[in-house]
């Protein structure tokens, strides 16, 4: 139980930074991208295209590398009939949504009460230091990481929890095998096994073999 | 304790098969037709009569909300939606369901949605359930090959289907009316209600939003009976109930209880205890983090129920009950709520917008032992400034903790008053007497920043 200063932090994406070169890049679809999205928009009934924008941001920031340019919003947009504009205000409303590249891994630290109770302070500084980074939000120098904290991922009954891109989680963590997962990802290394790092199967209290 | 027979959630740890055949063997997906043959008006009359209430918060009952959707199908299609939003911290139930025993949650939307008149569903997952996902699709692919969705859902001759949207990051959109906004490809902003979803929901139809665990747990009470469901628990308080316990215990978990097992039996129970023993407890938020936490005295004999709670000014929530013991930084610990908060907001209006970002900031002068004298006044005009007067009940959720606070550690945040007597001392040597909201926030306007965007970044 630490009682370490409020850290400032905000996983809030800044609008989008002049002069970024990667920004203008012209970006479609990949064909398999685009055949899943058009699942998605079947999910929803004629004419409500729109309700796949996340969906659609989704597949656009997974095919762009893990955030969306300017150009993926456009074309997003495009594609779902959508005023850019209104694509651009969701892409920068959802906190999961990246507009600026945040390196190839984006290691998320939750960072709210029950985490912090359980030593999530510890989990930041081993997870920075790995990256080698001095800040949150600051890309590692190979591109490879970067180390935000985000509020509250609902699995506090397994803190600290960390998330890693849009997927796995880790919990139960110690701030060694935090560092020891963040190491690895800077050699594209994805741990071996998600979930609890105690072994516990889901949130069942500890020594409650079933 | 609740016999193990009694239990709904008999995969809640993931010990077993999640998939159909699993699910089947515990019992799901058994005589459904039968289920529904009762007819809508019966169904929605044993759910009444169960007591049983929302699971996502307000604990409104569920039977009730039911019965507001049109009794009859007109012009536009009826949709049940699912809140599998859950992000309030604490809060972490619907996950073991939706990744344990998903099939439980199917069936309870095929119940729901025929008893509504819905022949779809949308269950709204967070964009962070990445597992959940992936067995919640799965599952409902299995339910749709095994006849249990389609044309002829279960052999009951009702169309009925359930489809996932997913999330992207922002507890707003658990807020049913955000949930909708967001569900529609918008920005995930509360509406201003009336008009309720049960008029004009999802794309401007009639819509019921209703939590998963509450879904999750009609079809067992439609099989064992209403009269089992309200023997259990308290009167107006029945059933059973996903408790997720976190924070300052020996073993951190969720757990299935009767409604209003008293608090301090959950905890030692199930979750090992306080570190270090019951006396070591200092405080409990007993329901997510919207609500106000409780001294230990009020602990140690405490019942947890929906009407207990809120006889002690805070309330049964999501039943998220988050331990701190006396090691435990109690300004830090809610002003990191009031960080959540904070970023949180959706912008829309004013007091919340403005009102969070103050709150977490005079939090951050506390938690830093640079507390104001002024600034204790202020806390507390701000935080009621807040409550009730936004568009929707977040407003209440981010002013609560900071009062819950207030009204019973004041001490505490008085010992973290800068002591710069000469500051706050007039020149006849009486104690300056605290400004106005106005006056402060005149004074402050500099470091007040006036955007949304300036706030959250703070
Ligand atoms: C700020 C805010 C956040 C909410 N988050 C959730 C949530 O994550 N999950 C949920 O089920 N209900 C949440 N609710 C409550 C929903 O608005 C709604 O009341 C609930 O889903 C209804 O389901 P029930 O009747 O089954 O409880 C939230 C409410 C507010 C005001
Ligand atoms: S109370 Fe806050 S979250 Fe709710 S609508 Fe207003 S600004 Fe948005
Ligand atoms: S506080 Fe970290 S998962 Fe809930």
């Amino acid at each position: 139980m630490t009682t370490a200063p409020i850290v400032k932090t905000s996983s809030w994406s800044p609008p989008h930074k002049a002069g970024n070169a990667e920004a203008q890049e012209a970006f479609h679809f990949s064909e398999e991208n685009r055949a899943k999205l058009n699942q998605a928009i079947a999910r929803y009934p004629e004419g409500r295209a729109a309700s796949a924008v996340l969906w659609a941001l989704y597949l656009a920031q997974d095919q762009n590398g893990g955030w969306l340019s300017e150009a993926a919003i456009v074309h997003v947009a495009e594609v779902l009939a959508m005023a850019p504009i209104r694509v651009q205000e969701v892409a920068r409303f959802y906190t999961m949504l990246n507009t600026e590249n945040k390196g190839r891994w984006r290691v998320q630290v939750c960072r709210t009460t029950p985490c912090w109770l359980r030593g999530s302070d510890k989990i930041t500084a081993a997870c920075l230091k790995a990256a080698g980074v001095s800040h949150l939000g600051e890309v590692s120098a190979d591109g490879a990481v970067s180390v935000e904290e985000v509020e509250c991922l609902g699995g506090c009954c397994n803190a600290p929890v960390m998330q890693i891109n849009d997927r796995e989680y880790y919990e139960d963590l110690s701030p060694e095998q935090a560092g020891e997962i963040v190491r690895d990802l800077r050699q594209d290394k994805l741990p071996t096994h998600s979930g609890s790092q105690t072994g516990r199967i889901a949130s069942e209290p500890v020594g409650d073999k079933p | 304790m609740l016999a193990e027979s009694d239990k709904v959630f008999r995969n809640l740890h993931g010990q077993a098969d999640w998939q159909l055949a699993g699910a089947q063997s515990r019992g799901v997906w058994q005589n459904t037709a039968a289920l529904l043959a009762q007819g809508r008006e019966e169904i929605i009359s044993k759910v009444k009569d169960s007591g049983l209430r929302g699971r996502g918060g307000a604990g409104f009952p569920t039977g009730l909300k039911w019965s507001f959707m049109p009794k009859e199908e007109g012009e536009f299609p009826h949709y049940l939606v699912i809140n599998a939003d859950e992000s309030e911290p604490g809060s972490c139930k619907d996950r073991e369901i939706l990744r344990n025993d998903p099939h439980l949650l199917l069936e309870g939307c095929l119940i729901a949605g025929f008893a509504m008149g819905a022949h779809k569903a949308y269950i709204y997952i967070r964009g962070e359930y990445w597992l959940p996902l992936q067995r919640l699709e799965e599952a409902i692919a299995e339910a749709r090959t095994a006849g249990l969705l389609g044309d002829n859902a279960a052999g009951s001759g009702f169309a009925f289907d359930i489809e996932v949207t997913r999330g992207a990051g922002a507890y707003i959109c658990g807020e049913e009316t955000a949930l909708l906004e967001s569900m529609e490809g918008k920005k995930g902003m509360p509406r201003l209600k009336p008009p309720f979803p049960a008029g004009v929901g999802l794309w401007g139809c009639p819509t019921t939003v209703n939590n998963v665990e509450t879904i999750a747990v009609v079809p067992t009470i439609l099989r064992r009976g209403s009269d089992w469901w309200s023997n259990l628990g308290r009167p107006k308080n029945t059933g059973t109930k996903i408790y997720s316990i976190s924070g300052a215990v020996e073993t951190p978990c969720n757990v299935e209880e009767e409604l209003g097992i008293p608090l301090r039996d959950l905890i030692e129970q199930h979750a090992g205890g306080v570190i270090g023993g019951w006396d070591e407890l200092q405080a409990v938020v007993p329901g997510g983090s919207s609500m106000p936490l409780l001294p230990k005295h009020i602990c140690d004999d405490l019942l947890m129920d929906f009407d207990t709670l809120a006889s002690h000014q805070s309330g049964l929530g999501t039943a998220a009950v988050i331990v701190m013991d006396k090691k435990t930084d109690l300004i830090e610990a809610v002003g990191r709520f009031a960080h959540f908060y904070m970023h949180e907001s959706c912008g829309q209006c004013t007091p919340c917008r403005e009102g969070c970002g103050w709150m977490y900031r005079i939090m951050k002068r506390f938690s830093a032992g640079q507390g104001r004298a002024e600034d204790l006044d202020l806390l507390w005009q701000v935080s009621r400034q807040v409550e009730g007067h936004t568009i929707c009940a977040f407003g209440d959720a981010a002013a609560w903790p900071i009062q819950g606070l207030m009204r019973h550690f004041r001490p505490l945040l008085e010992s973290r008053i800068v002591q710069a007597e000469s500051v706050t001392k007039s020149p006849t040597g009486e104690g300056g007497a605290p400004a106005s909201v106005e006056a402060i926030a005149s004074a402050s306007s500099a470091a007040t920043p006036a955007t949304p965007e300036a706030v959250l970044k703070d």
